[in-house]
């Protein structure tokens, strides 16, 4: 049987351990035999991106220690991955990590193109509202980008329509970015900030009694707006609403 | 107030100050999206087109010197004078030796940010010259004593209720028009008066082609046209960039660049300059200013292939929420975020950092530039030449040792969510900016490792 090693980034194993239960659960409903890797921390994005990636070396070491013996590396976080995918490199093992480069999945994405789910067995009765986190979306195609002059598919969306009850709500902008960011969200408050709410307002005016996504961080922002403005709707890791009911 | 010494952060922390304006300016710009998006969808062949556009400049930034000298021996043959300019400082002087080689004193100039990258007009004005700016926009700016914050609508940041004031007080118009209509009108009488009395025009250059020497202007308003052809000397001045190999190119851009820009299928204007009519003088000034160096760099030369459409503006949620001014450069957004650091990565080091990679601004450029990239990778080469917060660098390494340490990840984390749950004011209170406008997630009980490890085995 494949195996497959869970890669579950630091934010939510500490923050938001049901995305993570979630994942592991779903996974091994579907018969997947699931590690999940003690040893594991980060994936080192927020160093990268904040112009720090000469410092992630050790990060990535013990991202390939962990790792390299899977067959597939799934995990919650389309941001994530696509910083696994296009940045882990390191001086000791990088035959490894070309191997991991090509074999890391986020949740979504290996549950449509490698599991091939068809029908999921999960309800949940509610209005839910989708966000299109821009990595995952625009960097690992999980949905096509409103941009571009293309054929429409989604994902995400593939899997919430085999959840029962869920009706999911109209965007007015189906795909802007939350201004999460990772340190952005902290360098440049107040856009972030602004953006953050703009994107909530457009869920909230839409009838939506939960936000969900493929990404914890940009809902882990949109939670923070929601709350301070005392809002009674919630946000759910897609995996969450996929192993529910 | 002087913008010059405040960060990309601090003046969007301002422009943010009146929620009502941030949101006229981002629905305004988004407008301007979605008739882009309605424009190019109209194209099935949209995406076949950005990618020629794509490989036709990677073609001419591949073989520059080549074109430029066969653009130049082409132009010269055809009766244009053409100068080279290493630098701005150069480029001004050549056209202030051209003006007084005249004896001009006065000239009207049509859209051109090459001009505005130099400071043309500011050195023009400090040897005693006057330039009236002649797109409307622009001329908007000039009046306000602005730089524009729009490479395609330079007072895109303006309502028009400030351009009636601004009127009233430049042109006369009764206070308190904000009528379009009338304002167009008055400040189509007041440019007409300076095409007519004017003895030199400077236009800026959208295309040159390599093959025949000629140019290619385009504007909506006409006004680079009602310049160069009432005036008896003509000046263009173009980023070396601007090249592209043969004519038969042009239609890919053109169809292009309007579409991107605002949705038009076309520029109201293109005007094709190949020749001066007879009387006139024509000259080419030929700009470097750094584009040389930006060439020689690996991962940003695909910069140069940007022809200044403007639409990785109008997609950016960080400018639309941030405005123009806030990047203190004449190329705001994204596209001017990753040219500035060429320039200077001091001055320049906040604005790669002024954006959440979210991508969209690749995704519309019509070139294809891997603008997000270039943001990410920009980050890395400002951080590395030093030019990072001490702050930040010292926040990075603490991070990146709790990282490298599964044991003091576990303790750290341990504590973080000790101190989440217990004492809440400890990182709920406005020194950390996350808590100023958002609450932070809830403590749980315990991290999914534990759970795991209770759980599984």
């Amino acid at each position: 049987m494949k195996r497959v090693g869970l890669f579950i980034p630091c934010y939510v194993d500490q923050f938001y351990p049901n995305a993570g239960i979630a994942t592991y659960q779903l996974l091994k409903k579907l018969g997947l035999d699931v590690t999940y890797p003690t040893g594991q921390t980060c994936c080192g994005q927020p160093m990268a991106n904040s112009g720090f990636e000469h410092l992630t070396q050790d990060c990535n070491q013990l991202f390939v220690d962990n790792f390299a013996e899977f067959d597939y590396i799934v995990s919650p976080s389309g941001s994530c991955v696509l910083h696994v995918k296009e940045h882990l490199h390191t001086a000791q093992s990088e035959n490894q990590a070309a191997e991991i480069r090509t074999k890391v999945y986020e949740l979504v994405e290996f549950l449509v193109d490698v599991m091939k789910v068809k029908n999921l067995k999960a309800k949940f009765p509610h209005k839910v509202g989708l966000h299109q986190s821009c990595h995952g979306q625009r960097g690992l195609l999980l949905t096509q980008m409103s941009e571009l002059v293309a054929p429409y598919f989604s994902k995400p969306q593939q899997l919430l329509s085999q959840v029962e009850g869920l009706e999911l709500i109209e965007l007015k902008r189906e795909d802007e970015c939350c201004g999460f960011g990772g340190t952005f969200c902290v360098v440049e408050e107040a856009v972030s900030v602004k953006m953050g709410k703009d994107r909530v307002k457009d869920h909230l005016s839409n009838g939506a009694e939960y936000i969900t996504g493929a990404d914890m961080s940009c809902l882990m922002h949109m939670e923070g707006i929601l709350k301070r403005g005392n809002s009674k709707v919630k946000v759910l890791h897609i995996a969450e609403i996929l192993n529910a009911g | 107030m002087n913008s010059e010494t405040k960060t990309h952060p601090e003046l969007s922390d301002l422009f943010n100050k009146d929620e009502q304006r941030v949101d006229w300016h981002d629905q305004t710009l988004w407008w301007i999206r979605q008739k882009r998006d309605k424009s190019a969808h109209s194209i099935p062949e949209w995406e076949i087109l950005r990618e020629k556009a794509s490989e036709i400049k990677n073609n001419a930034l591949s073989n520059l010197a080549d074109y430029l000298v066969s653009f130049e021996q082409k132009a010269l043959a055809n009766g244009i004078i053409v100068h080279w300019a290493a630098d701005a400082q150069e480029h001004n002087e050549i056209v202030h030796g051209i003006l007084q080689k005249h004896g001009i004193r006065k000239m009207v100039k049509s859209k051109s940010m090459l001009t505005e990258e130099c400071h043309l007009n500011e050195y023009l004005e400090k040897q005693g010259l006057e330039v009236i700016d002649s797109d409307l926009g622009e001329r908007i700016v000039q009046l306000a004593k602005e730089p524009p914050s729009h490479i395609v609508l330079p007072c895109i940041h303006k309502k028009k209720e400030e351009i009636g004031d601004l009127f009233h007080e430049h042109l006369g118009v009764p206070a308190g028009t904000s009528d379009p209509q009338i304002l167009t009108e008055a400040a189509r009488q007041h440019l007409r008066e300076t095409f007519l009395t004017r003895k030199a025009a400077l236009t800026g250059v959208n295309f040159a082609i390599a093959e025949t020497g000629e140019f290619v202007v385009c504007t909506n308003e006409g006004n680079a046209d009602m310049g160069a052809h009432l005036a008896d000397v003509h000046i263009a001045c173009m980023g070396i960039e601007k090249i592209i190999p043969k004519r038969k190119h042009l239609g890919v851009f053109l169809r292009l660049l309007a579409r991107s820009a605002t949705g038009q299928p076309i520029t109201t204007y293109s005007s094709h300059f190949k020749k001066p009519r007879a009387g006139q003088e024509m000259h080419l000034v030929l700009v470097d200013n750094g584009r040389t160096i930006q060439m020689g760099r690996e991962d940003f030369r695909a910069s140069l292939k940007c022809i200044r459409c403007g639409a990785c503006m109008n997609t950016c949620p960080v400018y639309r929420r941030s405005g123009g001014h806030s990047y203190n450069y004449t190329i705001s957004g994204p596209i001017g975020a990753i040219l500035a650091p060429n320039l200077d990565r001091e001055k320049y080091a906040d604005l790669p950092f002024a954006s959440t990679l979210c991508g969209s601004c690749s995704n519309v450029c019509p070139v294809k530039i891997d603008i997000h990239q270039q943001l990410y990778k920009w980050r890395q080469v400002i951080v590395q030449e030093g030019y990072a917060t001490s702050s930040k660098k010292m926040s990075m390494k603490i991070m990146n040792y709790t990282l490298s340490s599964p044991s003091v990840y576990r303790t750290a984390g341990k504590a973080g969510r000790w101190v989440l749950k217990y004492i809440p004011f400890a990182v709920n209170n406005h020194f950390n900016p996350w808590y100023k406008q958002r609450d932070m997630p809830d403590a749980p009980k315990e991290s999914f490792g534990e759970w795991y490890k209770k759980n599984v085995k």
